[in-house]
């Protein structure tokens, strides 16, 4: 199998931040919120990345911060995979009235936009990163819901499916052994994309104030604490988003040569 | 009826039925949740005194069903309540600043929607060429990035490095036209690099998809010009997509104006709903969700009205 330059590249990025998030302590030269310099100094030899608006080292700051913002994204990730892909699944398989009411229930979810849902339902709850998990998966976990019913209702009606029914296995064992496998693919390509979401889900919030909270680090914090240095013309802000772009398009090719292995698949030839 | 007007009917009625649901799950959203709210919004040091006046306030001791009742018929009478912070009347303070947010996204949208076509129309003529990785290339790097970032990397290069745009968008009634263009024209641009995106993706998926069929072949074949070709056979029956793909981003467009907003220190609905819900103002909060939510799904009737009458085969039934 060879492996496309491009999803190499997405590859080696992609597993760069993870290791990056995973070895923080070891990686980051100064401790989380230690305070070692001056306001805003510029890059040297001491501070590759230079301090940020209280002084401390920004590319500490960064790698702490990444740690965090791909910690929750993941977990997020995670949570509206688990969740999204088994209710859909039970929906195609069930159908009748179960399917009824978790499709219009999903509309009506995805009738208001996820950032104004967060944000209603963060005036009232702690923001706390558990509660930040959460929200986020459960807002994610409809659109994974869509996905995963609209690949399971195709594979429900398969031979080796009614086969299974047939045979009298029991609905985990559909779900699970026949249905699951078959739907992998497509939703790992997905998965990608969520993956990316949620991290720009979660910048955005704790960029407005309303995500990760001080003096606990993430990208979309970093920002929000450096802004101010931006109209003296200090990019200390502009950091993260190079961070955050990489990230982005690195885990787009991986997720975009997953799927297209797949269509090839499909169509059974070359691959 | 005739089917088409029984169509239109239907999807406007469902339209109404979900805003009146989600105005449900709004309200669930706000105040059924586990944990009092009255004591989140106080924090742990709030006196016993202090949590029962906020719950009389907040009409915490009514059964929630009466509370949503109360609530529901303000609103239809246009009464959005009053803020906690402040005791302003929500409504008025409200006015000022949707029509501010209109504004802005208003003109996001007269300079992306044509854009985005023109490119869109230029990616599959150049299909698989220099201009269409060019573009597809940019419009990747755009959408990878959150709009927040986007909007502070707009202020380094253009007001802070070139000094040519303001990097606040303030704006008031005695400027004229131009003075107000001139203010938003960075959160504008900002707006547009975000939605161009997806709208130029999926308006190339959409016209590709129709230079796929038969009659295209036909034309190419007899020697059409290949813009005569796209605008002539292709993009009259990729109208309903394409109307459907600017829809859907202009009403992403009315939620990304939110953290837009907070950025260029616009005075606009997200600027307004952002500081209330660090504030924790439960009804401005519940208020400016139930106006985002209207916007939203509107916007969405929309987009499924057009698609309606832009489909021939619905205009004419058998």
């Amino acid at each position: 199998m060879r492996i496309p330059i491009a999803a190499l590249i997405g590859l080696i990025f992609t597993g760069a931040y993870f290791l990056a998030a995973i070895f923080a302590g070891l990686l980051a030269p100064y401790g989380m919120a230690e305070i070692v310099g001056d306001v805003w100094e510029p890059a040297s030899a001491e501070h590759w990345l230079g301090t940020d608006s209280i002084g401390r080292d920004l590319l500490s700051r960064m790698i702490w911060g990444g740690q965090t913002t791909i910690f929750v994204a993941t977990a997020a990730t995670i949570l509206s995979f688990t969740l999204g892909s088994i209710l859909g699944f039970i929906a195609a398989v069930r159908g009748g009235w179960v399917d009824q009411l978790l499709s219009r229930g999903v509309d009506l979810m995805m009738s208001i936009p996820s950032l104004i849902s967060a944000l209603v339902v963060l005036s009232v709850m702690p923001v706390t990163l558990p509660v930040l998990i959460l929200v986020m998966g459960l807002l994610d976990a409809t659109r994974v819901f869509r996905l995963s019913r609209a690949v399971a209702v195709d594979i429900a009606v398969m031979d080796y499916v009614e086969a299974a029914r047939l045979r009298g296995e029991k609905q985990t064992w559909i779900i699970f052994r026949e249905i699951l496998p078959n739907a992998l693919s497509p939703l790992v390509a997905e998965m990608g994309l969520r993956f990316i979401f949620s991290v720009l889900f979660i910048s955005t919030l704790s960029f407005l104030g309303l995500g990760v909270q001080p003096p606990l680090a993430d990208w979309g914090g970093i920002v929000k604490e450096n802004k101010e240095g931006i109209v003296y013309g200090i990019p200390a802000a502009l950091i993260p988003a190079v961070a955050i772009a990489t990230l982005a398009i690195s885990v787009n090719l991986v997720a975009d040569w997953v799927l297209n292995r797949t269509t090839s698949l499909k169509g059974g030839r070359g691959g | 009826m005739h089917p088409i007007l029984k169509l239109l009917v239907q999807r406007i009625a469902l339209g109404l039925l979900l805003l009146l649901a989600a105005s449900v799950l709004i309200f669930v959203g706000t105040t059924v949740l586990p944990g009092d709210v009255a004591q989140n919004i106080l924090g742990q040091g709030a006196t016993p005194q202090a949590l029962e006046n906020l719950r009389q306030q907040l009409g915490m001791n009514d059964p929630a069903h009466v509370r949503y009742f109360n609530w529901l018929g303000g609103v239809l009478q246009g009464d959005l309540g009053t803020a906690l912070t402040n005791g302003q009347d929500i409504a008025t303070s409200m006015g000022q600043r949707l029509g501010n947010t209109l504004f802005l996204a208003f003109w996001a949208a007269v300079v992306s929607v044509p854009l985005a076509i023109g490119l869109g129309l230029i990616a599959v003529r150049y299909r698989n060429r220099w201009p269409d990785k060019v573009i597809s290339t940019i419009t990747l790097a755009t959408v990878s990035v959150p709009e927040f970032l986007l909007g502070y990397i707009a202020i380094f290069i253009l007001s802070v490095q070139f000094r040519a745009l303001p990097s606040l968008a303030m704006i008031n009634e005695s400027m004229s036209l131009g003075e107000q263009l001139y203010a938003i024209s960075l959160p504008v641009l900002v707006l547009v690099l975000t939605v161009l995106g997806h709208m130029m993706r999926m308006t190339r998926a959409a016209i590709l998809n129709v230079m796929q069929s038969a009659y295209i072949e036909t034309a190419e074949l007899k020697g059409l010009a290949p813009f005569t070709i796209i605008y002539r056979h292709a993009f009259p029956n990729a109208i309903a997509p394409v109307v459907n793909v600017v829809m859907l981003n202009l009403a992403y467009l009315v939620v990304g104006v939110v953290v837009v907003e907070v950025v260029f220190v616009y005075p606009g609905m997200g600027q307004y709903l952002v500081d209330h819900v660090a504030k924790r103002d439960v009804p401005v909060v519940q208020a400016c969700g139930l106006v985002f939510a209207a916007v939203y799904i509107g916007m969405n009737i929309i987009a499924d009205v057009v698609s309606i009458l832009a489909n021939p085969r619905l205009r004419h039934p058998k």
